[in-house]
């Protein structure tokens, strides 16, 4: 017992640390994230207020969504990319039906698309076991193609934002930003569904040892079906959100976001390969990529330079987060 | 015979598909000719090498999100250095940017072996740097082609000794395309590197295991794929004269024709023949679709269900191989 308690001080203080931070993988995040800040108040003092952080939650919250989508179908092995089709029918065709319907009803319409291309995803991957990478583009692609003829037949309606949609979006009270009004609850749905239900470890079963959760007795479809629809749902509410955001509907709105949402779960350490990860990380991961995108903004580079840092930092950050967790 | 059927079944199938299109284009459209045929070839030439790219690493396991982001950057770098030069300059273009395809392809290999972070995660990442490459190269669409250059994959291949009639059928882009894939597959064949890929791509442990150098192979599969990635830029450049820096709609086309073509997405299966005829095929869907005078917009539809529906059945055949 007592040579057990001399070995302490013998490990070292880098090792202390990493070992730390590899049982808590949100740290180091939290870190990037304070320092990316720091970063923003040194180069152009004053930034970093009440309304800047408002802002930058206003612009994350759609993106965390999406990227809660990416981070539940990433933990069973799969990835949705139909987000950002499913979010820009959403958006598209509440407005336009928000012209001669109540807006309740037209979120309500709006919403149907998405859970049907989420119930075909289910079906293509849980039951016939496509790739859900060729799956979901797959649907996307049919969906804005939907989408396209949908438009033709809605060009002369005209379109509305409703009232009460960007007043959550865009509104704060006491300086913090109406949106989380809605993200909150999501945000917490999602975790405690990832992290207490029964439903949320099969998906991390599935996602880690496939073969042995089916003997297990998993009825595999069953889950990704439900898994689909959730994801598209969801995608279909960051769309929504987004519209309020940005006023201006358009065939190519969430489109932009669905590389960053895999991006920001990629980051905040769900792997892509199934079975490790968390919701807690996957926020943390897109307040990161937004906070960067106005860094990057503010720098006045061209907007090929900005690009290449971002794709650089995304590799860097998820390449030093990996090396950390791998510590274990 | 039997064995080579059903080696190949799935690139028979295709086959057979595609020259039940080819009777069907004709049934509804009677003058369709070899001149159609040829701007057929022209139009499917950068799909053809995009696809060839993602072929090449799909099989050693892995996949290229960047590959559109790459063909747009070796497209506006041919194109501006082309740009008010003398024709024979071009003549050292063309290396240079298929040199650089290459080293591109191989930082990305180099970047998933050293960083250990996952291929798709890397290949998304390089997607914004070489997009943000491309706009640095050049910030709209500009730049110029050679003639000659241009000139390669317009009209048809004379060959001595045959009628006017067959020729007109043989155009350049489609000859070009079978060269082009020849000279880079048949050394790997030879010096018996493929193997390596595929061993790669369906067990690296075990690839490992048997001493196969997985790193070094898996850094020659995404070195090959920014090679054609470099040709498909340039073809890009060729057929329109010009370079643009925005990608073109490449990495969805890639992916769905080498799934079609019936390589296995998770690697070690397929050959790059079933994803080349799979592109083709894409291709004519459209033509034929344009032809049928549908909305383009439906057209987007079709497509999709059809690249669904497919992949769907292939996915059950398989389900069903392996349960029996």
């Amino acid at each position: 017992m007592s040579q057990g308690t001399a070995a302490v001080p013998q490990v070292s203080l880098g090792r202390r640390i990493s070992r730390f931070m590899s049982d808590q993988p949100l740290v180091p995040l939290i870190i990037l994230l304070i320092a990316l800040v720091i970063v923003l108040q040194i180069l152009r003092p004053g930034i970093v207020n009440e309304r800047w952080a408002a802002n930058t939650v206003k612009f994350a919250i759609p993106l965390a969504i999406l990227a809660g989508c990416q981070t539940m179908t990433m933990l069973t092995g799969g990835i949705d990319l139909s987000v950002g089709t499913v979010a820009t029918m959403g958006a598209f065709i509440m407005v336009t039906q928000a012209a001669f319907h109540d807006p309740a009803v037209a979120i309500l319409i709006a919403l149907v698309p998405a859970l049907i291309i989420g119930f075909v995803n289910g079906v293509g991957v849980g039951v016939f076991r496509v790739h859900p990478l060729i799956m979901t583009l797959g649907t996307s692609l049919i969906g804005m193609g939907c989408l396209l003829v949908y438009q033709r037949s809605v060009i002369a309606t005209g379109t509305k934002v409703p009232e009460a949609l960007a007043w959550l979006a865009i509104g704060t009270t006491y300086g913090f930003p109406n949106a989380l009004l809605l993200f909150v609850p999501i945000a917490a749905f999602i975790i405690f569904t990832l992290n207490r239900t029964g439903f949320g470890r099969l998906l991390y079963a599935l996602g880690d040892n496939e073969k042995a959760a089916r003997l297990s007795g998993v009825i595999y479809w069953k889950v990704i079906v439900t898994l689909y629809v959730l994801s598209a749902l969801l995608a279909g509410i960051a769309g929504l959100l987004f519209i309020g955001l940005i006023k201006s509907p358009s065939l190519s709105l969430a489109e932009p976001l669905v590389l960053p949402s895999v991006a920001a779960a990629v980051i905040g350490g769900t792997s892509i390969f199934g079975g490790r990860g968390g919701y807690a990380g996957t926020i943390v991961g897109a307040l990161i990529l937004q906070i960067l995108t106005t860094l990057l903004t503010i720098l006045q580079m061209p907007e090929g330079a900005r690009r290449i840092l971002f794709g650089l930092i995304v590799l860097l950050v998820t390449a030093i987060y990996l090396r950390i967790i791998e510590n274990r | 015979m039997t064995r080579f059927i059903t080696r190949n079944g799935w690139v028979l199938g295709l086959l057979a598909l595609l020259a039940l299109l080819f009777v069907f284009t004709k049934a509804i459209q009677p003058f369709y000719g070899a001149g159609d045929f040829g701007s057929l070839a022209r139009a499917v030439l950068p799909f053809a090498f995009a696809v060839a790219a993602q072929t090449i690493v799909v099989i050693a396991g892995g996949i290229d999100l960047s590959i559109a982001s790459m063909m747009a950057l070796t497209s506006v770098t041919a194109a501006s250095m082309m740009n008010g030069a003398s024709e024979e300059f071009a003549l050292l273009v063309v290396p240079f940017v298929l040199v650089m395809g290459l080293l591109l392809g191989a930082l990305n290999g180099l970047l998933i072996v050293v960083t250990r972070v996952p291929d798709i995660v890397v290949t998304l990442a390089m997607l914004f740097v070489f997009q943000g490459a491309a706009l640095l190269v050049l910030e709209a669409p500009g730049g110029a082609a050679a003639d000659w250059l241009k000139a390669l994959i317009t009209g048809t291949v004379q060959l001595p000794g045959l009628p006017e009639a067959i020729t007109a059928w043989v155009p350049k882009a489609l000859v070009l395309l079978v060269i082009c894939l020849a000279l880079v597959w048949i050394p790997l064949r030879l010096s018996g590197l493929d193997l390596s890929l595929y061993a790669i791509g369906s067990n690296p442990l075990a690839a490992f295991r048997s001493g196969v150098p997985v790193a070094r192979t898996k850094i020659l599969s995404y070195a090959l794929g920014g090679l054609f990635g470099a040709m498909g830029g340039l073809s890009l450049t060729m057929s329109t004269g010009i370079g643009a820096p925005i990608p073109g709609p490449y990495l969805l086309a890639s992916v769905a024709a080498v799934v079609l073509g019936g390589v296995a997405l998770g690697g070690g299966r397929g050959g790059i023949i079933g994803p080349i005829v799979a592109v083709i095929i894409l291709r004519l869907v459209r033509t034929d679709l344009t032809l049928l005078a549908v909305d383009p917009n439906v057209t987007a539809i079709i497509e999709g269900t059809i690249m669904v529906i497919v992949v769907m059945f292939g996915a059950y055949i398989a389900l069903r191989g392996r349960s029996s």
